[in-house]
């Protein structure tokens, strides 16, 4: 398949990065490549709160950047991907991150996926299934009549 | 129960929904109007938490400071992060000069440069006792800051009372001044 | 000459004339089928039609005071200048509040005439609700504009210059996004209009389906454009490469997109078997109303939204006050009604229209999902006071595996046979695409690193393969005579094609979002003639330059981009700084094969000014990217190519449905 070949030629560098699109500049970026990768990664969970809806990856302002620097000097000083996140937290609260935390509040949110599908194959199946019995009594019935009427001829 | 009207009840589930979801909605343009509902606001959970720890430099015309000072002051103290290109920080400079005899009035002067805080200061007059600066906004990051201005009510003993993230008017100040009294 | 005859004030007279005609367009048809009088209810057509002429003119006359520098209209002056390119002043109309919403009432406007023009085969009866549902809906956005978001306002003594438009709207995007996505957003009245109509009647049948279905295909066809429109824009304006951020606002648009596909093949059903009458009239209303409560969460300031327009709360009031109104005045009914219905058409789990239930069940809780994160911030905010966000992670965690099974059923779903699929024969017919797809999800996963993508990648070459398979098939390839090929190729309904195109379109945008996944880039800060490498292409910055533009300063970066020695095209990235605004803009390169894109900007250079000056560049290399549009475009054509189905042609037979299944 020629897009098999496509797509062999074109992801060549099996790097996969994460896209960081608001670094301004070169000397933001970490010299280590895999601390790199862990900030952009942890990056585009939290979120540009001056901006509306994009990561601080993603935004070019002035703020996103002061955070980015944050979120490298945690790691370049040895936190862990937690470590950093809760720090951030602590520091701005749950608004910063862009994926909601697992709590009694967010869990209709954590749950609405499971519990649309489940309501819809619900109302689905039942709807189907009495539908094919009260078709199927109802044909009878005019089956019936139609027989009746045949006979009387 | 008829059999219809049992119907009719669960397909009106969809205008159920609706129903409340257009309340929240009505709900939440009122709170809108009245001003106490800020889709953009940040709500750091910074409110009755110890102050972090920090150094200020100088910012002339007055001595900088840092955390164990503004813990040791008896009285309260209104921290206010401000700088000289912030245009709403300039109108709030006259609600401050009134405060500045009600309250202790410490300025933190957020990703500017020496000399423009101090013209800035001259041109509109002094309301802080003292003044630091944070030239690259790190503190400001410590302190859960996304912007300026900004004002924190610190109690005797350090403790972060009331945060204010806006420029501060004469309604807001009524409320700072309750927590004083 | 003209400017004089179309002066705003005649604009604001046509404005209040059309909100006239159409309150009487929505009163005077519903009387007429109420008591039967078929004088009364024959008034919907020219109504419609006057309505839509009154507005026409209004918004000539917006458009000749924005052509004319006419500050002395406050929406103008607020929003134009003199120095503002021919073209922007004409597309700047609707880039504002007041100037959408009187396109919005526009294009309703529009598509109540063309709804009169094209709906002469249907029952009197029918016709004039349909009508008058439009009507009404559009009586009442023009009160909107009327009252609160008027454009004619005027302001005296009238300033000599403007206060111009955000630089970032001053592009041709603007010219195309928000016509053709208002017209997706308006094209689904008419459906809802079809639905509340059919509920007055109390009757849903197949007519009802076949009349029903090529209005619900225009609109998801100009929706779908729309919105890979949007995407598209922010691809190439905002610089950084994205091009789908799960703003609140693009939540928006794609909420009735995905109800409106789930809408569109149920309307499929009820047309074939008579079945899923009330899911199809309950989808229809719903979609709608989520048109409609996308223009109420974009202008109400409830939302943090980059997109959104200035807030004001006085106009959320009024758009909820419509929505309560018109959504749930139609919800009201369905209750009602619905259960009176007579439903019909039976069919076991394994078939087509099985396949199209689970379809549109996978489509409505993927709608769940998204409404769901993206409404949960303000109302918990409501609730309790907290702050919280939901962003793009929460999104593609929640979504992808949902579209995964959702790219299943898309795969297998057309060789269903109707009403009992046959299970061999479905497997017949989709070994061979199934076998091929399996490799491809491993050559994938070799490549990405990551499962879902890499399942993802096979899922769309099954679907493509899927509907080569069922071409296959019908046109007897290889089993019978080339003639005979090509006769059945020939005789097979268009919407057997455009059922084809769309779907393959939309394998070929998940590929492209796949590809874009494995996107490289470079951010580099270098001097003038220096060679960057990047996914095997050599980029050489070869000069800066600066330029004057019409209202801005350019500063450009020439860049050279050669493979192997061999040169490909020269990239210029620039910046241009609006001095009005004081506001800088990015001009982002884009180079093209259609199979990938190279992307070049150029940054903000703090040490341009040096005496050896750097330049920061950032260099990306997107593979597939072109194709999320392209698949957009494609899903568009087959929209278009089934309305030009011949069953679809104004005044041709009726059908009598036999055996052969489509």
């Amino acid at each position: 398949m020629r897009f098999i070949a496509i797509l062999f030629i074109f992801c060549i560098s099996l790097s996969a990065p994460i896209i960081a699109f608001g670094i301004d500049s070169p000397d933001e970026m970490l010299a280590n490549p895999q601390q790199e990768k862990r900030a952009e990664n942890l990056g585009s969970q939290l979120r540009c709160l001056v901006c509306q809806n994009e990561s601080i990856e993603d935004s070019s302002a002035d703020l996103a950047k002061d955070l980015r620097k944050v979120v490298r000097q945690r790691i370049a000083a040895g936190d862990t991907d937690q470590q950093v996140m809760q720090w951030m937290v602590d520091h701005y609260g749950n608004f910063i991150r862009l994926n909601p935390p697992f709590t009694i509040t967010t869990a209709l949110l954590w749950f609405m996926p499971i519990l649309a599908l489940s309501i819809g194959l619900m109302v689905a199946f039942v709807t189907l299934r009495k539908r094919k019995n009260t078709v199927t009594a109802a044909l009878s019935k005019e089956e019936q009549k139609r027989l009746n009427e045949l006979m009387k001829d | 129960m008829q059999d219809i009207t049992r119907r009719r009840l669960l397909w009106s589930l969809p205008f159920a929904t609706a129903a409340v979801a257009g309340g929240g909605f009505l709900a939440m343009l009122s709170r809108l109007r009245k001003g106490n509902f800020d889709p953009r606001e940040i709500n750091t959970p910074i409110l009755n938490k110890p102050i972090p720890s920090f150094t200020l430099a100088d910012q002339p015309p007055s001595t900088g400071f840092n955390q164990q000072e503004l813990q040791q002051q008896t009285k309260p103290v209104l921290i206010n992060f401000f700088a000289s290109w912030c245009i709403p920080c300039l109108t709030e400079m006259g609600v401050l000069q009134q405060l500045s005899s009600h309250i202790a009035i410490w300025g933190i002067a957020y990703k500017d440069k020496p000399d423009a805080v101090a013209g800035f200061l001259q041109r509109n007059s002094n309301p802080y006792r003292r003044i630091g600066q944070d030239p690259d906004g790190s503190v400001g990051i410590d302190w859960g800051l996304s912007g300026v201005p900004e004002s924190f009510l610190i109690m005797p003993g350090g403790i972060i009372k009331w945060h204010y993230p806006k420029p501060l008017t004469a309604t807001s100040t009524k409320t700072l001044l309750s927590f004083v009294q | 000459m003209i400017s004089k005859i179309l002066s705003p004030e005649f604009g604001h007279f046509t404005l209040a004339l059309a909100c006239c005609l159409a309150g009487a367009q929505f009163i005077i048809p519903l009387m007429g089928s109420k008591v039967k009088n078929n004088r009364l209810m024959a008034l919907a057509s020219p109504l419609a039609w006057g309505q839509f002429f009154a507005l026409a003119l209004a918004f000539a006359c917006l458009i000749t005071a924005a052509i004319t520098d006419d500050f002395s209209v406050q929406n103008i002056l607020q929003n134009s200048a003199a120095d503002k390119p021919l073209l922007y002043k004409i597309t700047g109309v609707w880039g504002n509040h007041e100037g959408s919403i009187l396109l919005w009432a526009f294009i309703l406007a529009f598509f109540g005439a063309i709804v009169s023009a094209y709906s002469e085969h249907l029952p009197l009866s029918l016709r004039a609700k349909v009508i008058a549902i439009m009507g009404g809906s559009a009586a009442g956005f023009e009160l909107f504009c009327l009252t609160t978001s008027n454009p004619f306002l005027r302001v005296w003594p009238a300033p000599l210059d403007g206060q111009g438009m955000n630089p970032l709207l001053q592009d041709p995007g603007l010219a195309f996004h928000p016509p053709i996505l208002y017209m997706g957003y308006v094209g689904f009245s008419v459906p809802f209009a079809f639905a509340v109509a059919a509920l007055l009647e109390g009757k849903v049948d197949a007519a009802w389906g076949r009349w029903v279905r090529p209005w619900t295909v225009l609109a998801w066809a100009l929706l779908t454009c729309g919105i890979a429109l949007g995407s598209w824009w922010s691809y190439y304006v905002l610089g950084w490469g994205g091009y789908w951020f799960w703003d609140p606002v693009e939540n928006a648009s794609l909420l009735p997109w995905l109800t409106g596909t789930a809408l569109l093949h149920s309307a499929l059903v009820v047309e074939k078997r008579e079945a899923l009458k009330v899911w199809t009239i309950l989808l229809a209303i719903g979609t709608f109303s989520l048109s409609l409560s996308g223009t109420f969460l974009v202008r109400s300031g409830i939302l943090n939204s980059v997109h959104a327009f200035a807030s004001d709360p006085a106009r959320g009031v009024f758009i909820l006050l419509l929505l309560a109104v018109i959504s749930g005045g139609a919800l009201l009914l369905f209750a009602w009604r619905a259960p009176t219905l007579t439903q019909t058409g039976i069919f076991t789990f394994f078939s087509r229209e099985g396949s199209i239930v689970l379809n549109n069940i996978l489509l409505c809780t993927m709608a769940a999902v998204v409404l769901t994160g993206t409404l949960y911030p303000p109302f918990i905010q409501l609730i309790n006071g907290q702050t919280l966000s939901v962003g793009k992670p929460f999104f593609d965690n929640a979504l992808i595996p949902i579209a995964l099974v959702l790219f299943l059923a898309m795969a297998i779903g057309p060789v269903i046979a109707f009403k009992k699929g046959n299970l061999k024969q479905t497997a017949k017919t989709l070994s061979v695409a199934a076998l091929i797809s399996i490799p491809c999800i491993i050559i994938a996963f070799i490549y990405l690193h990551q499962i879902l993508p890499s399942l993802a990648t096979g899922l769309c070459v099954w679907i493509i393969l899927s509907a080569c398979s069922d071409f296959i098939k019908h046109i007897a390839l290889f089993k019978t005579s080339l003639g005979n090929t090509i006769n059945r190729m020939a005789g097979l309904p268009r919407s057997f094609y455009a059922t084809y195109i769309a779907h393959i379109g939309v394998a070929i945008t998940v590929l492209g979002i796949v590809g874009m996944a494995a996107s490289q880039q470079k951010i580099v800060e270098v001097p003038i003639n220096t060679t960057i490498h990047l996914a095997g292409y050599d980029w050489t910055l070869t000069n800066i330059t600066d330029r004057q533009g019409p209202n801005y300063i350019a500063t450009e970066a020439v860049i050279k981009v050669s493979k192997d020695g061999q040169p490909i095209t020269w990239m210029v990235p620039a910046r241009h700084y609006f001095q009005r605004q004081q506001q800088v803009v990015t001009d982002v390169a884009i180079h093209t094969n259609f199979v990938s894109d190279l992307y070049a900007v150029l940054g903000d250079s703090k040490n341009s000014t040096q005496a050896t000056p750097l330049f920061v560049l950032r260099l990306h290399y997107n593979p597939l990217a072109p194709w999320i549009w392209i698949g957009g475009l494609i899903m568009t054509i087959g929209g278009f190519i089934t309305l030009t189905d011949r069953r679809f042609r104004v005044g041709s037979p009726a059908h009598r449905k036999k055996a052969k299944d489509i």
